[in-house]
C-alpha cells in the first residue's frame, strides 16, 4: 500500500503548477483574488513575475487569458468553480474555446464540499456547462497524485481545458509508483461483474470503499474512476454495460449536465442498460461543514454501499 | 441626532459587532473583518434610515437593502435580529446544516432579506431592477445597497452604474465600504480601483465621501441623498476593516476566517467594554 497523503486537490494543482513551471517558461497564472484559496498562491510565491492578480473579475480574467494565449503563452486562469465557469462562461465559450486558445481553466471549491459558504458558491454544474462547449477537455481528479498528473497532462495538451479543484482535504488511494494518467481514458480501480460503479473526482475514494466493503458481503462490483469527463472514455463504459448490465453512477454534482448524462449517453448509443444516479438531486446546495453535506447528499460510503446493495438485489 | 442617539446607535453597532463575532465563532468559518466594518452603515440604515416593519418583513412598500457584498452578512444578521425580524439565537447556528441563516444572504429563507447575494457584482444590479420597479410602480420607497471596495472591480457593478444613471434612480443609494483590503491583499495592490469618487461621478452619481464609522456623516450623507433628484447617489465611506476588534483591525488575514474559542471570547470582551463604556456615559 502506497503512503495515503491527505490533501485538497487545489493545493496538489498549485503544487504541480510550480513544479511544471520550471521547465516551461510559458506557464502564465491568472487569479481573480482568490490566489490564497484556489492555492495559485503557491505559484505566486516562486514565479511572481508570471503571475497576475485580475482583482474580482472573472470575465476580464478570462479574455485577458485568451489574448495571453493568441499571443503564445500558456494562460492558466483560476477561480472558484462558480464564478470561472458561470460569472466567465461566454467568455470562455467566445473567446476561448470557439478559437480553441490554449487556456487552461481551474475552478475550486466545486461542489457542495465547497461547506459553509452555501449555495452561491457550491458549483453542481460546472461539469455540465464545460461539457456543453465544443472542443472542452474536462477534468475531474480524484486524489494528489491524480491532480498532479492531470495538471501535467492539461498543461502539455495544446487546447482549452477545465481542471475541476476541491477545497476539502482527502485521502490519496493511488499509488505514485504505478498510477498513470491518460487524458480521455478511465481506471478500473476494482474488477466486478455483478454491476459497475462509475465514480469522478472527490467521491471516488468513497466509493472505493463501499465496493471492498462490499466484497465481505459477496457482491462484486466494477469500480470506473473517470477523471476525464470529456472527451469520456467510451470504450471502458460500453465493455461495462455489455459485461455486467446496470452502472451505477457517483459524482459530486448536479446528476444532469455531469457525469450522470455523459455515461448515459454512452449506453443509449452503445448498450442500453439501467443507470442509477448518485449525486446532486437537481437541487441547490446548502451551509454545513463539508463531510455533513457529503453525507447528507448521499456521497460518503454507507449511501453508496447501499445503493449498490440495492441494485445487485433489484437484478437478482 | 443629539449625542444620547448616537451613543444609542454606537451601542447597537457594537452589539451587532458581537452578533457577528458569535455567529461566525459558532460556524467554525465566515467573514468577521468585512462585517465589523460595515456594521455602522447597516445600524444606522435599519434604526434610522429605513422604512420598514420587523413584523411585516414582505411588506410592499419598505425600502429595500440588497446586501451585495454578501458575504458580510454576519453582522447584518446581527442587525436584523435586534430589530425582531428573527431570534438572537439564530446566530449561534449560522453556517449549520439546516440552518436559517445561510453563509450567504438567502431571501427565501431568512425575514428581513430582500435579495440572495454573495456572487459579487450581482446584488447591485438587482438593487437597480427593484429602484426602477419602485418608479414604475409610482412607490416612494428607497432603496440601498452595500457593496465592498474589492467588489467594486466587477464589470457587472459599471454596468449597474451606468443603467442607475441613465435610468435616473435617484431612490437608489449606493454605499462602497472602503476598508482598503480584500482576500489577496490590500485592493491598491491588487487591482487598484481609484479614483473612485471621479469614477462614480463620470458614471453620472451624486458623490459624497465620509467616514462610514461616524454617524453624524453617515446621517448627513443619507438626508443629502434624500434631496438628490434626477441621479442615484454614492456614499463612498473610509472604513477600517476588523473595526470594533482591536486584533482584526486593518488585518488581511481576518477576512474569510473565524476566531477561536479564545479570540471570541477576548472579541466579546473588548465589544463588551465597549458597550459599558457607552451605556456609563448615559
Ligand atoms: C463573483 C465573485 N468572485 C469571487 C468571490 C469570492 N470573494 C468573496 S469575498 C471576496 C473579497 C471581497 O472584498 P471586498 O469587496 O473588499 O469585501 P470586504 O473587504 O468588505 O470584505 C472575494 C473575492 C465572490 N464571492 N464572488
Ligand atoms: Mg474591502
Amino acid at each position: 500500500m502506497a503512503e495515503i497523503i491527505k490533501k485538497a486537490t487545489r493545493e496538489s494543482f498549485g503544487e504541480a503548477l510550480c513544479e511544471l513551471a520550471k521547465d516551461n517558461k510559458d506557464i502564465v497564472v491568472f487569479d481573480a483574488d482568490l490566489a490564497a484559496a484556489t492555492k495559485t498562491s503557491i505559484f505566486q510565491k516562486e514565479y511572481a513575475d508570471r503571475f497576475f492578480d485580475c482583482g474580482i473579475a472573472e470575465g476580464n480574467m478570462i479574455g485577458v487569458a485568451a489574448g495571453m494565449a493568441a499571443a503564445g503563452k500558456i494562460p492558466v486562469a483560476a477561480s472558484f468553480a462558480m464564478f470561472a465557469t458561470g460569472r466567465a462562461f461566454e467568455q470562455i465559450r467566445n473567446s476561448v474555446a470557439y478559437p480553441g486558445l490554449n487556456v487552461k481553466i481551474a475552478g475550486s471549491h466545486a461542489g457542495i464540499s465547497t461547506g459553509e459558504d452555501g449555495a452561491t458558491h457550491q458549483c453542481v454544474e460546472d461539469m455540465g456547462i464545460m461539457r456543453a462547449i465544443p472542443g472542452m477537455v474536462v477534468l475531474n481528479p480524484a486524489d494528489h497524485w491524480e491532480m498532479k498528473a492531470a495538471t501535467k497532462a492539461a498543461i502539455e495538451y495544446n487546447g482549452p481545458v477545465y481542471i475541476r479543484l476541491g477545497r476539502l482535504a482527502i485521502d490519496s488511494f493511488n499509488d505514485p509508483e504505478t498510477y498513470s494518467f491518460e487524458l480521455g481514458k478511465g481506471i478500473t480501480l476494482h474488477e466486478g461483474n455483478d454491476v459497475t460503479v462509475i465514480a469522478t473526482g472527490l467521491v471516488v475514494n468513497e466509493a472505493l470503499k463501499a465496493v471492498k466493503e462490499l466484497e465481505a458481503e459477496g457482491i462484486n462490483a466494477r469500480l470506473i474512476n473517470i477523471h476525464t469527463i470529456k472527451p469520456i472514455d467510451r470504450e471502458i463504459i460500453t465493455k461495462a454495460a455489455k459485461e455486467t448490465g446496470r452502472i451505477i453512477t457517483v459524482e459530486e454534482h448536479n446528476v444532469v449536465g455531469g457525469l450522470a448524462d455523459a455515461v448515459c449517453q454512452v449506453v443509449a448509443e452503445e448498450c442500453p442498460v439501467k443507470v442509477t444516479k448518485i449525486g446532486v438531486q437537481d437541487t441547490f446546495g446548502f451551509s454545513g461543514p463539508a463531510w455533513e453535506l457529503l453525507d447528507k447528499f448521499g456521497l460518503t460510503r454507507p449511501h453508496i454501499a447501499k445503493v449498490i446493495r440495492d441494485v445487485v438485489a433489484e437484478e437478482k | 441626532m443629539d449625542s444620547s442617539e448616537i451613543r444609542q446607535l454606537k451601542i447597537l453597532a457594537a452589539k451587532a459587532r458581537q452578533g457577528a463575532i458569535l455567529g461566525t465563532y459558532h460556524a467554525k468559518s465566515g467573514h468577521p473583518g468585512g462585517s465589523l466594518s460595515a456594521a455602522d452603515i447597516f445600524t444606522y440604515l435599519y434604526y434610522k434610515e429605513m422604512k420598514v416593519d420587523p413584523k411585516n418583513p414582505q411588506w410592499e412598500d419598505r425600502d429595500r437593502f440588497v446586501l451585495s457584498k454578501g458575504h458580510c452578512c454576519p453582522s447584518l444578521y446581527a442587525v436584523l435580529a435586534l430589530k425582531g425580524y428573527f431570534d438572537w439565537n439564530e446566530l449561534t447556528t449560522l453556517r449549520h446544516v439546516g440552518a436559517m441563516l445561510q453563509g450567504h444572504p438567502d431571501m427565501k429563507g431568512t425575514p428581513g432579506v430582500d435579495m440572495s447575494t454573495g456572487s459579487l457584482g450581482q446584488g447591485v444590479s438587482a438593487a437597480c431592477g427593484m429602484a426602477l420597479a419602485g418608479k414604475l410602480d409610482k412607490k416612494d420607497y428607497r432603496v440601498y445597497t452595500v457593496l465592498g471596495d474589492g467588489e467594486v472591480e466587477e464589470g457587472q457593478v459599471w454596468e449597474a452604474a451606468m443603467f442607475a444613471s441613465h435610468n435616473k434612480l435617484d431612490n437608489l443609494v449606493l454605499f462602497v465600504d472602503q476598508n482598503g483590503l480584500q482576500i489577496d491583499g490590500a485592493v491598491e495592490d491588487v487591482a487598484g480601483i481609484e479614483p473612485l469618487d471621479k469614477k462614480f461621478e463620470a458614471f453620472g452619481f451624486e458623490v459624497i465621501k465620509i467616514d462610514g464609522h461616524d454617524f453624524e456623516q453617515i446621517k448627513s450623507a443619507l438626508d443629502k441623498a434624500r434631496t438628490v433628484k434626477g441621479k442615484p447617489t454614492a456614499i463612498l465611506a473610509k472604513t477600517v476593516k476588523g473595526k470594533g476588534v482591536s486584533f482584526m483591525e486593518n488585518q488581511v488575514g481576518w477576512h474569510g476566517v473565524a476566531p477561536n474559542k479564545e479570540q471570541y471570547e477576548a472579541a466579546t470582551a473588548e465589544l463588551e467594554a465597549q458597550i459599558k463604556e457607552l451605556e456609563g456615559e448615559c
